[in-house]
């Protein structure tokens, strides 16, 4: 009889299945024509196609990082496709000019663009592939001056913002897969939030990959101007495919003086299967700029991807800062998670915290990798890092790799480890309750992810909560 | 209640009991003594499923259902509760949030109705009183930094609350002071009645002065040795396993 968790991982993905859209296209590969041709289709101002061509040349110039904790074959960069939107004969209006297909789609996946989800207050901005196929609630947030749109949209209705805040956190340079995402981004969400304005309800983006060998290049720019106010949602499943598909998105945030950005994803792309074929690659850049007395928090659950490459980062720039990240990743079957974050304590003090927890089941690999960084200026930084790994089975993998550099003699630095490992005594303790083996374990997992969850919307939690027990299904043994 | 016919079983290429005979009928407490290493602890375990143990040969039946067959959660359906003498500590997960997790489970499989967290709140706040505990403990992660004796004595409250036909507590006496000691019994006591049975496994006597068994059983080398009423534990209390196992038992550290 194979163990409890053996049987529990070995489920199928639920969320694969491909729709029938057809795509508009542009082919294979990727040179300067195939940036204009985007930027061309977009129908993009002259700075932005000059932002792009610049990322690109810069691009041209780096190399792949190797020195993340995971282990793939080479990408062949030439071999996907760049853009794919899917064919709409105008913009649209409403939900119901939307292809029908499409909501299917998002009704299989439980997305709720429909009246419920409006019922329970949050607006969303879904992402079909790379363009936006539907917003609501536009109408309310606008009349509070707050902005939620596509980034194409910003790109033609406040190119001033698009082009004063593009780049601010995260410039061209900055890493082969950020400077690659600048030169192809397709779409992504924008929002901005005025001075003084709390934004009235968490903004959440859905997104989904559909088009077959499509590498998407999401980018989301978060404005919190002084004062402001806002939580922003980002939630994601793809289809099955038997592909890697490559996923370099890149999220900025800004908060501007006194202003708080909440930062909440719960990630699930398709993980490949039992031998880790066809999982997504996810690589990406989040980080955020925090100004004098701001706060930015990022709250993740990565359950997906057969890669994972993301270190969400708050630069603590002016004095008074806060930064947090709360973090729950889940590798099971293949796969491999090199994921954390970076504090950077500029200002006087500036605040971070640190929670994260990583959950290691079937042969999946698990690394943390965090840096927290004092420099000079940064009179009484604190920081606290609390970093938990727990082991299901024996086939898995657990690393840390903290780096800490503190280079003003005030500040105060702490962190915290721990391993664990589910046991099988944990869920035979909990059987010999009466409970089951899924239940045992997702009760014994999401105890251990509770100080992270707590941070997570409500309605999130609940969502999170669910996908875990998912994962982790068949990943005892 | 009880049937146990023959019970061998093994963990990896160790037999460990080698033929358990025992006949536990309901209302009875059933004392099993016994030296270190003798299987006791084994008995337990396998009777509540525990995957380390394969039984090799033999039957259990619970009123007469084949007990073997049965997954561990079937088991505790069934009716069956093992207090463990190591108990399992569950980091983030409240003990009010555990216990009615079990407790629904229970209810569910036996086609009744969950409880919410409300009336369940009052059942377990008379519950509690059994142990001597205030509620405040439930808000506390289960088991998770409690002292040896406070683990036993969560045995002994989630005994009370999802009242088993068949409790089978293991070594529960082990690392109690008196006092503790005597608020374990005074639980277990509580809960003995004429549908239900009771198997105590313990190395000392100590616990039966508190808990009077019925019948007091001996297993040495994974057999049962020698039975008896409870005069037996006084005898062993007095004699040592020595005269049944015929080896010097050695003196604990």
């Amino acid at each position: 009889m194979g163990s409890p968790v053996e049987s529990l991982v070995n489920r199928e993905y639920k969320w694969g299945f491909v729709t029938d859209i057809e795509a508009d296209t542009i082919p294979k590969g990727l040179n300067e024509d195939v940036i204009r041709l985007i930027s061309a289709k977009k129908g993009e101002p002259q700075f932005m196609l000059d932002w792009r061509l610049k990322a690109y040349r810069g691009w041209l110039k780096m190399t792949e990082p190797h020195w993340p904790n995971v282990s793939y074959p080479p990408i062949d960069y030439q071999d996907f496709i760049y853009y794919a939107a899917p064919k709409t004969q105008k913009p649209l209006g409403s939900l119901e000019e939307v292809d029908p297909k499409l909501l299917e789609t998002y009704a299989k996946l439980g997305i709720p663009l429909t009246e419920q989800k409006i019922l329970a207050g949050v607006a969303v901005d879904a992402i079909f592939d790379s363009v936006s196929v539907g917003t609501s609630y536009k109408k309310q947030l606008g009349e509070m001056g707050i902005i939620f749109c596509s980034f194409s949209e910003a790109v033609h209705e406040h190119p001033e913002l698009v082009r004063r805040y593009l780049g601010s956190v995260v410039p061209l340079s900055d890493n082969f897969f950020a400077a690659l995402n600048s030169a192809v981004f397709s779409d992504g969400s924008f929002v901005y939030v005025p001075k003084g304005v709390r934004c009235p309800m968490d903004l959440s983006t859905y997104f989904r990959m559909n088009a077959q060998n499509t590498g998407q290049f999401e980018r989301t720019l978060i404005v919190a101007d002084e004062g402001a106010w806002v939580s922003y949602l980002e939630g994601c499943t793809a289809p099955r495919r038997d592909e890697n598909q490559l996923h370099a998105a890149v999220v900025e945030l800004v908060a501007l003086e006194g202003a708080t950005i909440k930062y909440s994803t719960v990630q699930n792309w398709y993980a490949g299967d039992e031998e880790g074929k066809g999982g997504i690659y996810n690589f990406v850049t989040k980080r955020g700029k925090a100004s004098r007395g701001a706060k930015i928090s990022w709250t993740q659950v990565e359950t997906g991807s057969a890669i994972t490459w993301k270190y969400p980062s708050v630069i603590l720039q002016g004095d008074d800062s806060v930064g947090e990240f709360y973090s729950v990743a889940v590798v099971n079957g293949r796969q491999q998670a090199d994921t954390g974050t970076k504090m950077i304590h500029m200002g006087k003090n500036t605040r971070s915290t640190i929670v994260s927890k990583g959950i290691s089941a079937g042969r999946g690999n698990n690394s943390y990798r965090g840096l927290v960084k004092v420099l000079p200026k940064a009179a009484n930084a604190r920081n606290y890092t609390q970093c938990d790994s727990m082991l299901i089975g024996n086939r898995c993998g657990a690393n840390t790799f903290p780096y800490i550099d503190v280079q003003n003699p005030t500040a105060s630095v702490e962190h915290e480890a721990s391993t664990s490992k589910i046991g099988e005594d944990q869920i035979f303790y909990c059987k010999q309750r009466g409970l089951n083996t899924e239940n045992a374990i997702s009760m014994i997992v999401n105890g251990f992810c509770k100080e992270v969850f707590k941070e997570l919307p409500m309605e999130f939690a609940v969502e999170a909560q669910k996908l875990l027990g998912v994962s982790l299904e068949g990943s005892v043994g | 209640m009880l049937e146990i016919k023959g019970l061998r079983a093994s963990a990896g290429d160790t037999e460990i009991l080698r033929g358990i005979d025992l006949t536990v009928r309901a209302g009875e407490t059933h004392a099993i003594m016994g030296p270190n290493g003798s299987g006791k602890s084994t008995l337990a375990q396998v009777l509540a499923g525990h995957p380390a143990y394969a039984v090799t040969r033999g039957t259990v039946t619970l009123d007469g259902h084949d007990l073997l067959d049965l997954e561990p959660e079937e088991r505790a359906q069934a009716g069956v509760f093992l207090a463990f003498q190591y108990p399992v500590e569950i980091a983030g997960v409240t003990n009010a949030y555990f216990l009615r997790a079990a407790y629904n489970a229970l209810r569910k499989s036996r086609g009744q109705e969950e409880l919410d967290p409300i009336d369940f709140l009052d059942l377990l706040e008379e519950r509690l009183k059994l142990v001597g505990w205030g509620p405040e403990i439930m808000q506390r992660a289960v088991n998770s930094g409690f002292s040896g004796g406070e683990k036993k004595r969560n045995e002994i409250l989630q005994m009370a609350v999802l009242e088993p036909r068949l409790a089978i507590l293991d070594e529960t006496d082990s690392g109690l002071d008196i006092d503790a000691l005597r608020i374990v019994a005074d639980g277990v006591n509580a809960l003995r009645a004429p549908d239900r049975a009771t198997i105590v496994v313990t190395h000392y006597q100590r616990l039966l002065n508190f808990i009077i068994p019925d019948f007091v059983h001996v297993l040495v080398d994974g057999q049962i040795v020698k039975s008896g009423g409870k005069e037996l534990a006084l005898e062993l209390e007095a004699k040592g396993y020595e005269w049944l196992t015929g080896v010097p038992e050695p003196t604990p550290a």
